[in-house]
């Protein structure tokens, strides 16, 4: 019954595809597959929204959304339809074919992240050898459509906010890479599942995730960093910062293009954040021995929603960064960090078993955190800002 | 310690997270339509003439001396003068507006009509739900519905309003007395 529930969805994959000639099941087996991720994370992404919007309001003392439907849970089709009957205007000086294929684009090319992550037990849609590589190659392959939105536009806040966001992304994916590289050099593999599998071992019930070691929580942190800068989110939210740039990259879109973006935007979250979860939090391996009842997909996606709320934790605490803080902080501080991790990792992996690895590793992450502070706060101009106007 | 303001700032965010649901003070939303706020004495929104007695057209203070008319930023006023003249409410004969009209979707509320008008008749109102479905002729205001007795006026700006009535009270008992004055003055001439 317990193994029942774990593979329910492979096991009805199974069965639906049996009803069809041998010849035809592999490929309507892939495309089911398909279809489910392609239904299932907009839907996810309808229910973030306003999970977004009502935790934002909280965070503020507000009450958010609470009109349409029960609690205000209905927003979404609300804003569906909206974004559905809006009309859709492309600036007469936009380059037309490029302004309409930057959405399809992006969207194409997060859908492609999903490809390779593993949701659960045998639950992965292309189990590659590369799939780390893979998911890097398709997150970095946005960065394309955004410069392309930017571009075509003719605008000069969109093409602003896709140079501010390319800089942003490139800087970014160095550190998002060399964290998740951690991993890798552990598990000898780039295949998400067999990362998964390595951090599904149990020792006095407690699981050997990777954020629980030194190497890991490190890489962790400089993960999270990364990662929310490269899917644009507060406060690393330069690119569309709509106090300045009106909307940035995506100002002239309209309608459903608009929410195509936006659309694009979470899904770039939501699998950001299931390779953050693959790679240091088990992916989807229980907390404690113990609770390995609990179907796998649970806990990948429970994992994967924690994750969700820290980033909306983060946008409603967080004021924006400037754009130098942004690069500064990007290959001053991360960069450097994140190699030393790498050095660490190595440390961690020859040191061998013992208690010694976990003294040395700790002493030298913590020392270089609290050194690379002092190092970087030592300007001293970190008070509130004396603002001189015509004195 | 680097990072240590933002774990403050998380702490913080959070705290109101979880206290905005358990303490309903923290919630400073009023949620409209259904609950309101009590009426604020210093609001204001458009403005409206005063008229005193029990009938608008006769009571109306306006004697369209189209000051206001001239004063006005964004030229939202527009006045015809009568050609006849009738008594004000110190009995003096004076001309009435035959036209008064404010146009509230350029009306941008700043208030200049009420400081320059020097009989106290034009002052600014505190109703906000003006909205209509007609964006042309629904938002010119007509004197008649612009017209509001004075004590409307005291309900809802009571410290102004006194200020008002007792000043306008203090030139009535002025012009009484003048106007016996003079009458003690033609008598005793005879």
């Amino acid at each position: 019954m317990i193994k029942t529930m774990d593979q329910i969805f492979v096991l009805l994959q199974h069965w639906l595809v049996s009803f069809l000639p041998a010849g035809l099941r592999p490929a309507v087996s892939v495309l089911l597959s398909v279809v489910v991720i392609i239904c299932l994370f907009p839907a996810l992404f309808a229910l973030t929204t306003v999970f977004e919007r009502k935790g934002l309001a909280r965070i503020q003392n507000r009450l958010g959304p609470n009109r349409t439907g029960p609690f205000g849970f209905l927003q979404p089709i609300a804003d569906g339809i909206k974004s559905l009957t809006k009309e859709d205007i492309v600036p007469a000086s936009a380059d037309a074919a490029v302004h309409f294929l930057a959405p399809i684009v992006l969207v194409v090319a997060v859908f492609m992240g999903f490809a390779v992550l593993p949701m659960g037990r045998n639950m992965v849609l292309a189990d590659m050898d590369a799939g780390l590589l893979f998911f890097f190659a398709m997150g970095a392959s946005t960065e394309l459509s955004v410069f392309m939105a930017g571009w075509s536009s003719r605008n000069k806040y969109s093409l602003l906010g896709a140079m501010r966001a390319v800089a942003q992304m490139i800087s970014y994916e160095v550190p998002l890479l060399m964290s998740s590289v951690a991993v890798v050099m552990i598990t000898g593999s780039l295949n998400l599942t067999r990362i998964v599998e390595a951090q599904n071992q149990y020792t006095l019930g407690f699981p050997h995730w990777y954020i629980f070691t030194p190497w890991g929580f490190a890489g962790f942190v400089m993960y999270a960093i990364a990662a929310t800068a490269e899917t644009n989110r507060s406060p690393f939210d330069l690119p569309e910062g709509e106090s300045e740039l009106v909307a940035g990259y995506h100002t002239e879109y309209s309608g459903f293009k608009f929410a195509l973006f936006f659309l694009g935007e979470y899904l770039a979250m939501f699998s950001i954040s299931g390779v953050g979860t693959t790679l240091f939090l088990g992916g989807w391996s229980a907390p404690f021995s113990w609770l390995g009842w609990v179907p796998s997909w649970i806990w990948f996606f429970s994992k994967m929603f924690l994750s969700i709320f820290v980033f909306i934790w983060l946008r409603g605490t967080l004021p924006r960064l400037r754009q130098d803080q942004l690069m500064n902080f990007a290959w001053k501080f991360v960069l450097p960090l994140t190699l030393l991790n790498l050095m660490v990792t190595a440390l961690w992996r020859f040191l061998g078993e013992g208690w010694e690895r976990w003294v040395y590793c700790s002493a030298i992450l913590v020392l270089a955190y609290v050194g690379m502070g002092l190092l970087g706060m030592r300007g001293g101009n970190l008070g509130p800002r004396r603002y001189r106007y015509a004195e | 310690m680097l990072g240590e303001g933002i774990l403050k700032g998380l702490a913080e965010t959070a705290r109101n997270f979880f206290l905005s649901y358990v303490s309903a003070e923290r919630l400073t939303t009023v949620e409209y339509p259904e609950r309101r706020i009590a009426p604020i004495e210093a609001a204001r929104v458009f403005p409206f003439l005063v008229y005193d007695g029990p009938d608008w057209a006769a009571g109306l203070r306006c004697v369209s001396c189209q000051i206001c008319e001239k004063e006005c930023p964004p030229k939202c006023i527009f006045i015809e003068k009568s050609k006849d003249k009738k008594p004000d409410a110190l009995g003096k004969p004076q001309f009435y507006p035959a036209r008064f009209d404010i146009d509230i979707s350029v009306c941008m509320s700043c208030q200049i009509c009420v400081e320059v008008c020097p009989f106290e008749a034009i002052k600014m109102d505190s109703v906000y739900e003006l909205s209509t479905t007609d964006r042309f002729g629904g938002l010119l205001l007509d004197r008649q519905q612009l017209a509001k007795p004075n004590t409307y006026y005291k309900e809802i700006h009571p410290t102004e309003a006194a200020k008002v009535d007792a000043r306008l009270a203090a030139e009535k008992a002025k012009a009484e007395a003048k106007a016996t004055a003079a009458a003690a003055a033609a008598t005793g001439g005879v």
